[in-house]
């Protein structure tokens, strides 16, 4: 094979896929360390897991499907998914989870559907929907976060926790868990409480809860730096959360008495992840750049549709698959003029 | 000095390269011992031959005439006896062979007579095309289109611009840039015989401000034209490719080229400033069009520089004159890193689009294998006409030839940004140039085919009709003899019926 390309162009940019998914994993580093230092060291155990679980079964289904190794291990697309599906489940999920989650991800959303680049669902949301759906009750067992109640476990204990279940002195982690605050004000403004009541509770902070508006604050700081280094273009998560604070800020207005004010929405639950990580996967969301204003306000609206009146405290994954399939009718129709085109001649 | 009105979208910031080839003024590149000249060097038809082997040609001397409208005349370079006529490798992309008129020079460069016309302010805009077309001049910015056609705005179109083109914005290319520095005044002549023969005052020339000696030559040189007052430079943001056509003329004017139409619908007329210079030595000095500067440069060329070379000169020579140590497996490319072309060897000649010869380009495209799409949509930020080269790129790779039509395919001008920022190094231009052949080769085919079906049901039709009138004659002769039989038989009954009367009577 000849070391350089022979037709034009012969200059090449610097951009590659191994890079962005690099330039993505250390932009995820500033909420890693929050969420560890909110709820432990369980995170850094799902996460370390789910990549070697990942890897292995991106390796198996390459083998399977013919596919070289080294091109498709080295992208990078494998260790994202399994650092967002790590990042997005509760800290102490058994490891059984992890498994099925992320084995569900490569290959059916994934590999089944033609690999890298021709997946039309978001693998990792696909499998924390499948598992959100399947396992509720695991996938909502939540910790409380540091700060709510004091439960900083060691790398070791979280490990014990999620590999059996229980600690050396049989505490078993139901012992940990609590609600998160999505849940808590969801269930409480059902109940007929005032959203400006329950923020008093000790479970929430200032905007959000305790713990969960710094972690989404740092998914923040980490997308406008994917956005500064040109890995993810502005629009989804502009249209995304403008969106969100747009609708949460009318039914705000309207009715303050059943509902969150905007900024607990905006730093609650998934939203910075999935605004900046999750609905900008180019793979799965649309393209054209009018076409990523549509993509992106569409999952804002639908986040605030089914954490408000859903059956779900948190629609981040959901609103992400349901625009996804929607994504190529969006592209088709919001096609850029080109150059020339509708004059007459 | 004056603003542009518009800018076009996309685009590129490429590191320019040009420093080193603007170390040295051009220098003129030694005569060749044989020149090889391809009749065809512009788009169009091919020129015809019209000497013979052994025949003696001077300097200037025409060797090939026009044929048809869309085609220029060859001069040859210097003075000499041709040797040969016939087939010889010829640059171009796939590397094949055409015909080519060769040259033993004598070194004596005798010129052939010329017809200079200092003052040619009493040519009309008729002659001045005329001449233009005899001295062989063709678009020098790398399209080699015949540029007496683009001098001939014809009945239906008024030209309120000309816009000359000194941007050059591929990376390493310097010719024009090093034109404009040193030989100002000879653009300006041709400025001045491009206005006569457009009838219009209004002109623009174009720069990019990576090329301040150049504005300013240029500018200094303007100064002095008192024919020139409607003439400024326009200096444009360095952005790849300001220079294409299209783009330009949206920067300069904020208007666009209508599709599949021309810049004379829009009132515009647009040409290289080495173009304006190569028609102002026509004219003025009776100079046909037989060298060019080229450009050689790149990371292995040691001496880079300009260099004033006859047509027909070797590469190879030109590459040793710089001292170019090429290594094996690189591309070699005739044109800018862009959207050159990869020569097939050293033994081909320079012609008149061969504005530059790159020999070692930095960040250099590696030939790995492509990763898979993943739709980061790049390619459509970049795009300078606002196409989906993604979408194009799904469509090609399928073949679905019809469907990157309607995604506009043949507005696509090949300027390689989409592959040049692809993270997934998917070699774009090439699926796009792959589709556009295989729909030009379908539509002729489609064509052809279609010649056939009409030939085929004219033929039916007329077997038809002939049967038809056949069956009409037929039926009529019929019709007449039973008409002349039922004549006959009446008669012969009215005979008997008199006899019969008469008899009665009797």
């Amino acid at each position: 094979m000849p070391l350089f390309r022979l037709s034009p162009p012969f200059l090449s940019g610097t951009s590659r896929v191994t890079l962005h998914m690099v330039q993505l994993l250390l932009a995820l580093v500033p909420a890693l360390i929050a969420l560890v230092f909110f709820f432990g060291a369980g995170v850094l155990v799902n996460i370390t897991f789910a990549i070697i679980v990942a890897l292995i079964t991106e390796a198996l289904m390459l083998k399977l499907r013919d596919r070289p190794l080294k091109p498709f291990l080295t992208d990078g697309s494998a260790l994202v998914t399994a650092v967002l599906f790590a990042m997005a489940i509760p800290p102490l999920a058994p490891w059984w989870l992890t498994v099925v989650g992320i084995v569900f991800a490569i290959v059916f959303a994934k590999h089944l559907f033609g690999g890298l680049g021709y997946n039309p669902f978001n693998p990792a949301m696909i499998a924390y929907v499948l598992l959100l759906l399947s396992f509720p009750l695991e996938m909502t067992t939540w910790l409380p976060a540091t700060g709510v109640a004091d439960n900083s476990l060691d790398f070791l204990s979280a490990f014990q926790l999620i590999f059996t279940g229980e600690l050396a002195n049989g505490v078993s982690v139901d012992a940990f868990s609590g609600a998160t605050p999505l849940d808590a004000m969801k269930t409480q403004i059902r109940l007929s409480e005032l959203p400006s009541t329950i923020a008093n509770q000790p479970l929430f902070g200032v905007f959000g809860g305790i713990g969960w508006e710094w972690i989404n604050v740092w998914f923040a700081v980490g997308g406008l730096f994917l956005i500064y280094r040109g890995v993810i273009s502005w629009h989804i998560p502009v249209a995304m959360i403008s969106a969100l604070l747009i609708i949460s800020s009318i039914t705000f207005f309207l009715a303050p008495e059943s509902t969150a004010s905007p900024l607990f929405h905006l730093l609650s639950g998934g939203t910075m992840i999935g605004a900046f990580f999750i609905a900008t996967d180019p793979v799965t969301a649309a393209t054209t750049v009018k076409g990523r204003l549509v993509f992106g306000a569409g999952v804002g609206l639908l986040t605030y549709i089914i954490r408000v009146w859903g059956g779900y405290p948190d629609g981040i994954a959901f609103a992400v698959i349901l625009m996804n399939m929607l994504a190529p009718l969006i592209d088709y129709y919001t096609q850029p003029k080109v150059y020339g085109s509708g004059l007459v001649k | 000095m004056t603003q542009a009105l518009g800018s076009f979208p996309g685009g590129l910031k490429l590191a320019g390269q040009k420093k080193r080839s603007t170390q040295t003024p051009i220098r003129k590149m030694p005569l060749s011992k044989t020149l090889v000249l391809p009749l065809q060097q512009h788009i169009g038809e091919s020129a015809v031959a019209i000497v013979k082997v052994g025949d003696k040609v001077l300097k200037g001397q025409k060797i090939a005439t026009a044929n048809g409208h869309v085609s220029v005349c060859l001069h040859a370079p210097s003075s000499g006896i041709i040797s040969a006529v016939g087939d010889h490798p010829i640059p171009h992309p796939s590397g094949l062979s055409a015909p080519c008129i060769s040259i033993d020079t004598d070194g004596e460069d005798h010129w052939v007579e010329r017809n200079m016309a200092e003052d040619f302010s009493d040519l009309t805009a008729h002659e001045l095309r005329q001449r233009i077309r005899e001295a062989g001049i063709v678009g020098l910015g790398g399209a080699g289109f015949p540029s007496f056609i683009k001098l001939n705005p014809g009945v239906h179109h008024h030209v309120e611009t000309l816009i000359l083109n000194g941007v050059e914005c591929e990376p390493y290319i310097t010719c024009d840039d090093m034109l404009m520095r040193e030989r100002a005044q000879g653009i300006m002549d041709g400025i001045e015989v491009m206005q006569q023969a457009l009838h219009v005052n209004n002109c623009v020339i174009a720069i990019e401000d990576n090329k301040p000696e150049a504005i300013s030559s240029m500018e200094l040189a303007l100064a002095s034209r008192e024919k020139l007052k409607d003439t400024k430079v326009v200096v444009i943001p360095t952005r790849y490719p300001a220079g294409s056509e299209k783009q330009l003329i949206q920067t300069i004017t904020g208007k666009q080229v209508p599709t599949r139409g021309l810049t004379l619908d829009i009132g515009i007329v647009l040409h290289n400033v080495g173009t304006a210079y190569a028609v102002g030595r026509a004219i003025k000095h009776g100079e046909p069009l037989i060298s060019r500067i080229v450009t050689v440069t790149g990371k292995d060329v040691k001496h880079a520089g300009n260099f004033e070379t006859l047509f027909g000169t070797p590469i190879h020579e030109l590459l040793s004159f710089c001292d170019t140590k090429r290594k094996a497996g690189e591309p070699f490319i005739q044109g800018g890193p862009m959207m050159g072309y990869n020569l097939a060897g050293d033994k081909l000649p320079v012609t008149k689009t061969a504005n530059c010869i790159l020999v070692g380009v930095d960040d250099a495209t590696q030939a790995a294998k492509p990763l898979p799409c993943i739709r980061c949509g790049d390619c459509a930020t970049v795009c300078p006409v606002s196409l989906l080269p993604q979408q194009l790129y799904w469509h090609s790779r399928s073949k679905d030839l019809e469907k990157t039509s309607e995604y506009n395919l043949f507005d696509c001008i090949e300027c390689g940004c989409c592959s040049y920022v692809c993270p997934s190094q998917i070699p774009l231009v090439q699926y796009f140039r792959f589709a556009k052949t295989e729909t030009m080769n379908q539509e002729q085919e489609r064509q052809k085919s279609d010649l056939a079906r009409i030939r085929h049901d004219n033929r039916q039709e007329r077997q038809e009709r002939e049967r038809i009138e056949k069956e009409e004659k037929q039926r009529q002769r019929k019709a007449a003899l039973a008409a002349s039989k039922a004549a006959k038989e009446k008669k012969e009954a009215e005979a008997a019926e008199s006899q019969s009367e008469s008899q009665e009577k009797q």
